[in-house]
């Protein structure tokens, strides 16, 4: 066990994926000599060499196409988006290839290609630094979707992913790379998908989050234990697939529901959590679902603390749910 | 078929078409052209087919044989094609059933791609011939990324990245060219260039003297060459191949041909063509140029012709009646093949 920071975490399980298995490879833009701009692969180049930690040109859509042409070979490539705001040019390629590759071939073409992209705001980055568009991608059939809260999940959860044989979207968030630590196993271990992590038990209402939400919603949780409100946190870890099982028990447990993210609310994927409780647990519901997300607005620079949503503005939403009856 | 009825001729005498195709000149060439009567064939009657409603869609390569055929005679297994739009001629050369492509065609339960795409959409890795999708120029980086891998493994395999004219004017032919080229890898660009993206003709699509040039500017060697004479076909292919197999790098080759049918069974085009394109197009047919030149150099008379001919027109026969005798695909495979666990259609209640 080691402490580490998010960021720690994932360069961890990147050299442990280079270390065990040589089809793994990195590429992307400044992920070599610079070892990335969050230094999420420091020293890997280093240590693997330029072939293996490949440093590209600048090009979103030449990153993700190269990354799935080695996919098709048979590699496993882990393709870098320097920010998540930046991966637009590569849209077509994820959407209109990779997710549909294994199935418009019949299973003859799998896909292997995990790409990390750091997303969500708190780091004063404006418009083009901070968005949290998971939404897109969810909704696309054929991805996987992952966005880990802490440390060893980040390693555990991107081990798996680079280990899983379909394309992975993972979303790190990096508001948290550095801001908290915690104990990080040693070696290879994995984090499976689809299983969420409850991690505050409560009675009274469930509080879904996941990445850098998760840290304000247990903030939260544990403002509302001194008024006597027990609420319980699920971490979802994994969009795609999703844990139904785990939030369906939550909420037939508690009997309110409030949904948390960053990501603006039209159309995010609160909208799907949300939909799927209505007509899933509506009979366990004893107060509206309640959302707590960002604003349908472009994602500001002055104001980014007013956008995001902070234990406050959740505690207030678990709250008005809790006193509902 | 008649030949020699208005086509140019090909420019060469026995001993420059053995100087181009090597010692087996002669069965290259007679192979050719079973090849590119196959495919003429198998155009001609699929086409038919959907004008009866008897199948969706298809889109003809009519007019791209020669380089389609010199791209599956001059690879080898470990080469990878990772087809634009019209190279399915290419996977049937490089061994991919005559009778598993109709499957596709027809959408069947024993289409290897299992019905899920459009006609002329076939994945066969058997041939190490890639699914290509509807999407234009996104393939262009996938063949980077299989040359890359092919290094990185030390395979002797190069990989074939296809595409057409309108594609040079979408960003994945600059991003593929340009890695490509800074990685020095082993892939070479083929470029059909039919002068048509669908209703625009290639004048408006650069002002590029030649879409080779634009390899100049990648560092990447780029030569238009006639891509209705098989001939230069095969041997500009073949010497791009070996190039890359020995470590040199990409190379771009514009194979200028003339699209002979409209873009696709969708298509109109007598809206936008001249009216003298098909009298132009005619005399570059890559069929009937090598035709006359086998006749010519005494490998084909009136009576092998009928064969191949009839031979192909039964392969095609065969092929479809098969394909359109089987099934469709089961219900519950709709639901197959998202991710490798999925798991087969079942109603939700109350559907």
């Amino acid at each position: 066990m080691t402490e580490l920071t998010l960021v720690q975490a994932v360069n961890r399980g990147l050299r442990v994926a280079l270390s065990s298995d040589p089809d793994v490879l990195i590429l992307g833009e400044d992920v070599g000599v610079n070892g990335g701009v969050f230094r999420a692969t420091e020293g890997l180049q280093k240590e693997f060499g330029p072939e293996r930690v490949i440093d590209t040109p600048l090009s979103e859509t030449g990153i993700i196409g190269t990354a799935i042409g080695m996919a098709l070979y048979g590699l496993k490539p882990v393709a870098e988006i320097q920010f998540m705001d930046f991966i637009y040019p590569a849209f077509d390629q994820i959407v209109s290839e990779l997710a549909k590759m294994r199935y418009r071939s019949g299973g003859q073409y799998p896909c292997h290609v995990v790409v990390r992209a750091p997303y969500g705001g708190g780091i004063r980055g404006g418009l083009y630094h901070s968005q949290s568009t998971e939404a897109y991608f969810a909704h696309t059939a054929g991805l996987k979707v992952v966005i880990p809260s802490n440390p060893a999940d980040a390693k555990g959860l991107l081990l798996t992913a680079i280990h899983d044989e379909d394309p992975v979207i993972f979303l790190e968030p990096k508001r948290i790379y550095r801001s908290l630590t915690g104990e990080v196993a040693d070696g290879d271990y994995r984090v499976p998908f689809g299983k969420a992590n409850v991690v505050v038990e409560g009675t009274d209402v469930s509080l879904f989050a996941y990445g850098a939400m998760v840290p304000p919603t247990v903030e939260a949780a544990q403002a509302l234990l001194s008024e006597g409100i027990s609420a319980e946190v699920v971490d979802l870890r994994t969009l795609v697939p999703l844990d139904e099982k785990a939030i369906l028990a939550s909420v037939e447990k508690t009997g309110r529901a409030v949904v948390v993210h960053e990501a603006a609310r039209f159309c995010g994927f609160g909208g799907e959590l949300s939909a799927i409780l209505a007509e899933k647990a509506f009979y366990s519901l004893k107060a509206p679902i309640a959302r707590v997300t960002g604003y349908d607005t472009p994602f500001p620079y002055a104001l980014e603390n007013s956008y995001l949503p902070n234990p406050a503005r959740i505690a207030h939403a678990a709250r008005a749910a809790a006193r509902t009856q | 078929m008649s030949a020699g009825a208005g086509v140019v001729p090909l420019p060469y005498d026995a001993a420059m078409a053995g100087s181009l195709l090597g010692p087996e000149a002669r069965a290259i060439a007679l192979s050719a052209y079973r090849w590119m009567t196959l495919g003429r064939a198998l155009d001609a009657r699929m086409q038919g087919l959907q004008r009866q409603g008897r199948v969706g869609f298809y889109g003809a390569a009519t007019g791209h044989e020669a380089v389609n055929v010199a791209l599956g005679l001059a690879t080898s297994p470990a080469d990878w094609i990772v087809p634009g739009l019209r190279e399915q001629l290419a996977a049937l050369v490089r061994g991919h059933p005559l009778a598993a492509y109709a499957q596709h065609l027809f959408a069947t339960d024993l289409d290897p791609a299992r019905g899920r795409q459009m006609p002329c959409h076939p994945s066969a890795r058997d041939v190490h011939y890639v699914s290509m999708s509807s999407v234009i120029g996104t393939q262009i980086t996938h063949a980077v990324g299989i040359a890359a891998g092919l290094r990185a493994r030390a395979d002797p395999g190069v990989a074939l990245g296809f595409f057409g004219d309108g594609a040079t004017s979408a960003n994945d032919f600059h991003a593929g060219l340009n890695f490509a080229a800074v990685y020095h890898l082993p892939v070479v660009f083929g470029c059909a260039n039919n002068q048509w993206a669908i209703s625009v003709p290639v004048e408006r699509q650069t002002r590029s003297a030649t879409l080779a040039a634009k390899g100049a500017a990648y560092g990447i060697p780029g030569e238009r060459i006639d891509g209705t004479d098989f001939f230069r076909s095969y041997a500009t292919l073949r010497d791009a191949i070996a190039r890359a197999r020995s470590g040199n790098g990409p190379t771009l080759i514009e194979f200028q041909v003339y699209r002979m049918t409209p873009h696709s069974s969708s298509d109109d085009p007598t809206r936008y063509q001249p009216r003298d394109w098909g009298a132009r197009a005619a005399s570059h047919d890559p069929v009937l140029r090598l035709e006359d030149w086998l006749r010519k150099n005494g490998q084909l008379d009136p009576e092998l012709e009928g064969q191949i001919r009839i031979e192909a027109e039964r392969q095609v026969r065969e092929a479809v009646a098969e394909a359109e005798s089987a099934p469709p695909p089961r219900p519950e495979s709709l639901t197959e093949d998202v991710f490798v666990d999925s798991r087969p259609f079942v109603p939700e209640r109350g559907e």
